[in-house]
């Protein structure tokens, strides 16, 4: 008797529950956390504009790849985008939504943001802990008529894998031989030096509570909290500050027409920023619910064409037009079961 | 079911004597008899539930045992036992051990019990023996409240307002004074900015203060006042009557509260990972070096672990997590055993 009392009531939650979700029509997708507050804005843009409901859990890259490919989300996010051939092995397609930039910022008396110089093979060396003090002579050279300290360089980085460290770990390898053969990149590495700081808030707190220290945030977060930014020597030889056009040059160089598996890191062209990178969305080639995977990308081609101010005011930085184009239709390539195209 | 219908049978026909009882006075009553089927179902019911409590408890326990072996099959296959005594952990080239965060897991709690004790038993002795009735309530109030404090406020409050006042006023003036002396100076050595295993301990400490100090003064205030007014009457002071009449008396209570102060120190998560540095490399064992624990690992590490070795790792790390608070429970249990053992042979 109550055997089956129970079974009647765990049958008519799961029914309240699956009638909920016909009722309205949401879209799931999980993944990333940095692209999170964007697409919440987005999402609830969206839910304004159209009664659509776009449910974002921020899980973190590993556990968005996870659930999609696990199929229990509409859509994955991911920091770090996927090779051509790990997404042809997963039946996946990629495509970017906004780029951002990682910044390093550091905390000595006197120095102001954008004042101090560096390039990618001394960051890599201050990483590697072969760097000690500021008033190195490697240091000194780049940075003439700089009061740099005679103090210890206090080193800070991420304690937790993400994006924002495989942006960064990647772009040291790419600039420091010594880095690539000793760390390497990846969410997260074996770091040989500093203290590690739980997410950007963490790494800014860190930042700004040691003397004399160095770490990397996302770029909203140096500017909303006006840390000493370091202005980058990018491939081209020029030293830029941080901001939407170095960050928009870097993307634009990218040949996004071949494949969307684009590191933006140390690209070339002169106004560059050498550590950029986009986010991403992954989608199953071939769709179980075709329906669910056109309301998905019906919210993100609503999001190219109406969240670019959005996206600036969160300090993220859309992507260039020309890219959203290609974006579009390479969308064409996911098909229902029949094959056919679940955007017209 | 059977079993269950054995089993009430006692209670049955206790509550038939109780009612018979009560229908002794009120013979005619129509609800008499309704009562008592009705008592009898509720009876079953709720042995059914208790039951049912308890075996979900131990079942999922099992089941936490099993998925945390199958999660971390695969690098328990692939590093073996080395694993605990390697202190390596490279994600990039998928080299894991997990002794940097053993040891960090180990040392700060050991760092908690050695401030934690001392302290909880004299808040214990104050409040139960010592302090002025008004201050009593008051006082054990506002420690108990320290409990209810959520970790992750005890985590931001060390970072952005202990660490810095450790790193000026502790670490500084301690390696100024000591730095060149050998083994201390070693233990005090690496960059003082305030965070690491000696600030983890720390915080930790006041964590578990109010758990250890509320079973403490608990289990005092039970020990009868008959014995401790004897000991007084006998000429005894403060001290031999709370060492000779009240810990022996509670010292099974006090070695629980210490053991689920333990519990709680080897299991804190958010507090420890804003304060402890969550530096993966085992260079010195200076008390000032950023370190790691288990679970700042676990909680850093798990989001953005890549399926395979990476994350089988991290679960291997919470499997030996899991064996450390089964044998730090089991060693209590066996210190209370011996205890037993020598009682009476002594003094």
């Amino acid at each position: 008797m109550r055997v089956s009392l129970f079974r009647s009531m765990i049958a008519g939650a799961v029914l309240a529950g699956s009638f909920s979700v016909a009722v309205a029509q949401e879209v799931t997708g999980a993944g990333a956390s940095f692209p999170a507050p964007v697409y919440a804005k987005w999402a609830d843009a969206y839910n304004k504009a159209t009664g659509v409901r776009i449910n974002y859990q921020s899980v973190g890259s590993g556990a968005g790849m996870r659930q999609i490919r696990g199929k229990t989300v509409d859509f994955g996010a991911s920091d770090a985008p996927l090779s051509d051939a790990d997404l042809a092995k997963d039946g996946l397609m990629q495509f970017p939504t906004v780029i951002g930039g990682v910044v390093p910022v550091v905390n000595i008396k006197g120095i102001t943001p954008g004042q101090m110089k560096i390039t990618g093979s001394v960051l890599g060396d201050i990483y590697l802990g072969k760097i000690t003090k500021w008033n190195d002579p490697a240091l000194a050279a780049l940075n003439p008529g700089v009061p740099l300290p005679d103090a210890a360089i206090a080193v800070v980085r991420r304690a937790d894998g993400s994006g924002t460290s495989f942006l960064f770990t990647n772009y040291l390898s790419k600039t420091s031989p010594d880095w690539k053969a000793k760390v390497g990149e990846g969410t997260a590495v074996n770091w040989p030096t500093g203290a590690g700081g739980k997410g950007n808030e963490g790494v800014s707190a860190f930042v700004q509570r040691l003397p004399n220290s160095i770490g990397y945030v996302e770029y909203a977060y140096a500017k909303q909290n006006k840390m000493s930014y370091v202005q980058v020597r990018n491939q081209a030889g020029v030293f830029v500050s941080p901001d939407d056009t170095t960050f928009k040059a870097a993307a634009a160089s990218a040949e996004w027409s071949k494949s969307f598996n684009q590191v933006l890191t140390d690209q070339p062209g002169k106004d560059a920023w050498p550590i950029t990178g986009a986010t991403f969305i992954m989608m199953h080639v071939k769709q179980d619910k075709p329906q669910q995977a056109a309301a998905a990308l019906k919210f993100f081609d609503w999001a190219y064409s109406n969240g670019d101010k959005m996206a600036d005011e969160l300090d993220y930085v859309p992507m260039p037009d020309a890219v959203e184009g290609i974006i579009r239709t390479q969308w064409r390539k996911i098909t229902d079961g029949a094959g056919k195209s679940v955007v017209n | 079911m059977t079993a269950l219908a054995v089993q009430s049978i006692p209670r049955v026909t206790m509550s038939t004597l109780a009612t018979t009882g009560l229908s002794s006075v009120d013979m005619r009553s129509a609800d008499v008899p309704a009562l008592r089927p009705s008592g009898r179902l509720g009876d079953a019911v709720f042995a059914n539930l208790t039951r049912f409590a308890a075996i979900i408890t131990l079942s999922l326990l099992v089941a936490i045992i099993v998925s945390l072996f199958i999660g971390a099959w695969p690098s328990i296959r692939h590093f073996g036992l080395p694993f605990l005594w390697t202190a390596e952990w490279d994600p990039v080239q998928e080299k894991f051990g997990g002794l940097v965060m053993i040891y960090g897991t180990v040392a700060t709690s050991i760092i908690a019990l050695l401030i934690a004790v001392p302290v909880s038993f004299g808040i214990a002795v104050f409040l139960t023996e010592l302090s002025p009735k008004w201050l009593k309530r008051p006082l054990g109030t506002a420690i108990e409240l320290l409990a209810a404090i959520p970790s992750i406020v005890y985590g931001m409050w060390g970072l952005l307002v202990f660490a810095p006042i450790l790193a000026q006023y502790v670490q500084q003036p301690l390696q100024s004074v000591f730095g060149n002396v050998p083994i201390i100076g070693s233990l005090l050595s690496g960059p003082p900015v305030g965070i690491g295993i000696l600030s983890a301990g720390i915080i930790l400490a006041i964590m578990i203060i109010p758990f250890i100090a509320a079973v403490m003064r608990d289990v005092f205030e039970v020990t009868p006042a008959l014995l401790k007014e004897s000991a007084y009457g006998l000429g005894s002071t403060t001290w031999e009557v709370v060492s000779r009449v009240v810990l022996p008396y509670t010292k099974a209570g006090v070695v629980g509260g210490i053991m689920l102060g333990l519990g709680r120190a080897l299991g804190e998560t958010m507090a420890v990972t804003f304060v402890i540095g969550n530096f993966n490399q085992l260079d010195t064992l200076s008390l000032f070096q950023a370190a790691n624990s288990i679970t700042s690992a676990l909680a850093n590490e798990f989001a953005e672990a890549t399926p395979g070795l990476h994350e089988a790792s991290l679960i291997y790390l919470g499997l030996v997590l899991f064996f450390i608070t089964l044998v730090v429970l089991s060693l209590s249990k066996l210190l209370l055993l011996q205890m037993r053992r020598s009682e009476g042979k002594g003094t």
